[in-house]
């Protein structure tokens, strides 16, 4: 052993194996795998197909004890601010009880109303899983872990999350319920309106930002995170992304279009097994999708807490590994959107409607100006 | 089968919802019926029946003592009142008086149901308007006032304590102690009430305005109770006709001249600390001696009709004894609050939003039950 590391400086040796650990990037492993698909299936659709195929699966498998989780987390919050303990029985803390509960929805019988429409009523649920899942492509769960960076990352979460206002509106239409219906109907007015306020908070980050990239995002913020850098504009347009984005998803307070004291159930009423347990794994997705993306594009994502030139304290942070930020940030402000749920009364529709058209939309608007006044002037650090 | 669009809508274009009778926040079997232009209400029908006991016909061939304890079903929430008011109508035709020990037990378990009985409502009007939260909040509370309930009467809803003359049994040795426990623990935590609901600004706008109604429209709809006292109408029977000596205990009418929701609201909020005081200023002063005055075993009222009111937590509720000197009554009739207080529903809710008819059933507290009995 001696000899071998004989002429080699071993403290550097050391220090290089460590940083090689802590500085461990999944591109590696994925281009293994990718060479290794390449060379035993050729240079075509075989390989890119079974490459789609293993993402899939690796989200799904991510995805499903992700949910469970957020499931387990929202109890125990819910719990912890109302006085009570919440799920305890089911495993150790009650943490298998989300467990226990997919498991009944996956053995209730899944009724189809007689005079609904079927197709439309079976295909709903579909659409809204698959649009949230959709939306996970181009998120940065790590340093070089991300399923597709593509060039208009961004733009292409914005538009792909709007497809699922279509699976809600079908739910309700095909549900042949009047509840429903009325669900449905708030859900597009809500979800169309807030997604111009979205748009134009993710926007005033672009504009510092200069690329709809998310790794180029997240880059951007290696000497400090947007929200710290930006001035008043980012925290402005973090407060609205919030907001609008517990709209975007449905969630207390603004859950008008399942409503349970209004519309009993709002667009889901009619269904029930698994494929409600659907509209409810969509819900916990959306809620991480949205968190992620408030986390990429304000908290810097994967990218350790850095100051500027504090070369040691950003070394001290860079032993952190990037997917532990990464989740951290996304759990906090998940913390905050719970919060949310379990503190504020609902508002009314068209409450709903006036603060996005009267209040958030006109913020966001002069919010964006003082964004490109700081990124011309170069005023952010 | 008719797809949607064609038969759904009315030939008048209005889109008609059945609200209820299985519906969360109508609490219990309530059956609205909507006509709605979008999401705007232009009219509201309620269709009552769905829980009709007939408890007034039962009581025709229950006897004097018995009869009272149907009364406990009518609205569960202030049972107790209910049978004071009963056995406050079988005193006045004996022309007897409850003793003076039973007159303030009667007071205090009467306030403190009204207090459970406000939390209770307190905590589903958060619950109704969307936030969860505040009804554990308020079942803290109201917990611990069943708790006192049941370790006198051995129940807690459905108390049963009261008869002719007195109460049924004397309290427990522990009463005093816990009550005043109670108390302060409602003082020390009222103010968590007030952060967790009433200064929210979503809960505000929610309330502020919506569901309107003049002390002259109260009047004529016969509403009576906070829903009366918020648009500016006194009528608290505690202050008008005494009754059990509440003449002889300090507190204020709470009035409010919102007639709005949150008006409703504040008026019950602020009748909470009114009964924490009345039973405070009794607790310490029960006087001693028999709990029930002598009556016979079996009471026949004299030929004749006796009227009594009195306040519970939704408003007056008045009994009317028809007697024909035998051992039931011939004929008995009460007048009960929620009923009065939902026939105003339509004059509230006209012209307003889905989400404002929840707030408007809210906040007039209804208890199904007492409304069809």
């Amino acid at each position: 052993m001696v000899d071998l590391l004989k002429g080699y400086n071993v403290e550097k040796l050391k220090s290089e194996n460590l940083r090689l650990l802590l500085t461990y990037s999944f591109a590696s492993l994925s281009s293994h795998i990718h060479a290794w698909l390449i060379s035993s299936m050729g240079d075509g659709m075989a390989a890119l197909v079974s490459e789609m195929l293993i993402v899939g699966i690796c989200l799904i498998a991510f995805l499903v004890p992700l949910c469970f989780f957020l499931g387990y987390m929202e109890r125990k919050v819910a719990a912890f601010m109302q006085l009570r303990l919440g799920p305890n029985r089911v495993g150790p803390k009650g943490s298998l009880q989300i467990v226990a509960d997919t498991v009944k929805l996956l053995f209730k019988e899944g009724l189809t109303p007689t005079a609904s429409d079927k197709f439309l009523f079976n295909l709903a649920p579909i659409i809204v899983v698959v649009t949230s899942m959709l939306v996970m492509a181009p998120i940065a769960f790590a340093k070089d872990l991300q399923i597709w960076d593509l060039s208009i990352g961004v733009l292409y979460v914005t538009s792909i999350s709007s497809i699922a206002v279509i699976g809600i509106l079908m739910a309700g239409w095909s549900s042949y319920n009047k509840y429903s219906l009325l669900g449905a109907m708030r859900s597009g007015a809500q979800i169309v309106s807030y997604e111009l306020s979205i748009g134009l908070s993710i926007l005033s980050v672009i504009v510092l930002t200069g690329s709809l990239k998310m790794s180029d995002i997240v880059m951007s913020q290696s000497n400090g995170w947007w929200i710290f850098k930006g001035h008043l504009p980012m925290w402005i347009s973090f407060v609205i992304f919030i907001i609008a984005s517990t709209a975007e998803i449905n969630r207390a307070p603004f859950d008008l279009t399942e409503a349970e004291q209004e519309l009993t159930a709002g667009f889901h009423t009619e269904y029930s097994g698994m494929k409600f347990a659907m509209f409810l794994l969509s819900e916990y997705i959306n809620l991480f999708v949205v968190s992620a993306i408030a986390a990429t594009l304000f908290l810097g994502g994967w990218m350790p807490f850095h100051i500027g030139h504090w070369e040691l304290f950003n070394h001290i942070m860079d032993f952190i590994p990037s997917s532990i930020w990464f989740m951290g940030k996304t759990l906090f402000i998940i913390f905050i959107i719970m919060q949310f749920r379990w503190t504020f009364p609902r508002l009314r529709v068209d409450q709903l409607l006036t603060l996005e058209w009267k209040y958030l939309l006109p913020i966001s608007m002069v919010n964006i100006l003082l964004a490109t006044l700081i990124a011309i002037m170069g005023w952010h650090f | 089968m008719g797809l949607l669009g064609e038969d759904i809508v009315t030939e008048d274009g209005e889109f008609v919802i059945n609200m209820g009778p299985q519906h969360p926040s109508t609490h219990g079997v309530l059956h609205l019926k909507i006509w709605l232009d979008g999401e705007t209400i232009k009219r509201v029908q309620p269709h009552l029946g769905y829980i009709h006991r007939s408890i007034e016909k039962m009581s025709e061939n229950l006897s004097y003592r018995n009869f009272i304890f149907a009364t406990s079903r009518m609205d569960y929430l202030s049972a107790h009142i209910n049978n004071e008011a009963c056995a406050l109508c079988v005193e006045k035709g004996l022309q007897i008086e409850a003793t003076p020990r039973a007159q303030v037990i009667r007071i205090l378990m009467a306030e403190l149901t009204r207090l459970a009985s406000h939390q209770l409502w307190w905590g589903c009007t958060g619950l109704d308007l969307g936030a969860v939260t505040p009804f554990f909040y308020a079942f803290r509370e109201r917990e611990a006032i069943m708790g006192i309930m049941e370790e006198t009467c051995g129940a807690r809803l459905t108390m049963n304590y009261m008869v002719p003359g007195g109460v049924m049994y004397d309290i427990h040795p522990n009463f005093q102690n816990r009550v005043k426990e109670v108390m302060k623990q409602v003082k020390d935590n009222l103010h968590e009430y007030f952060e967790i609901l009433t200064g929210n600004v979503i809960f505000e706008n929610r309330t502020k305005g919506v569901g309107y109604i003049s002390a002259e429209d109260a009047i004529s709809y016969g509403c009576t109770g906070p829903v009366a006292r918020a648009s500016g109408v006194s009528c608290d029977i505690r202050k008008w006709f005494p009754y059990e000596g509440y003449d002889k205990v300090q507190f204020d009418e709470i009035l409010d001249t919102g007639g709005d929701c949150y008006a409703r609201y504040m008026v019950r909020m602020k009748e909470m600390l009114q009964s924490v005081s009345i039973i405070e200023q009794l607790i310490d002063n029960i006087p001693e001696g028999d709990f029930q005055a002598k009556t016979k075993n079996v009471i026949k009222l004299p030929k004749g009709e006796f009227y009594q009111r009195v306040e519970t937590a939704r408003g007056e509720l008045g009994v009317f004894i028809v007697s024909d000197g035998a051992a039931s009554p011939y004929r008995i009739k009460y007048r009960s609050p929620n009923f009065s207080n939902l026939s105003a529903i339509e004059h509230m809710a006209k012209g307003a939003k889905i989400g404002d008819l929840i707030a408007i059933m809210a906040t007039l507290d209804l208890v199904i039950p007492d409304i069809d009995r």
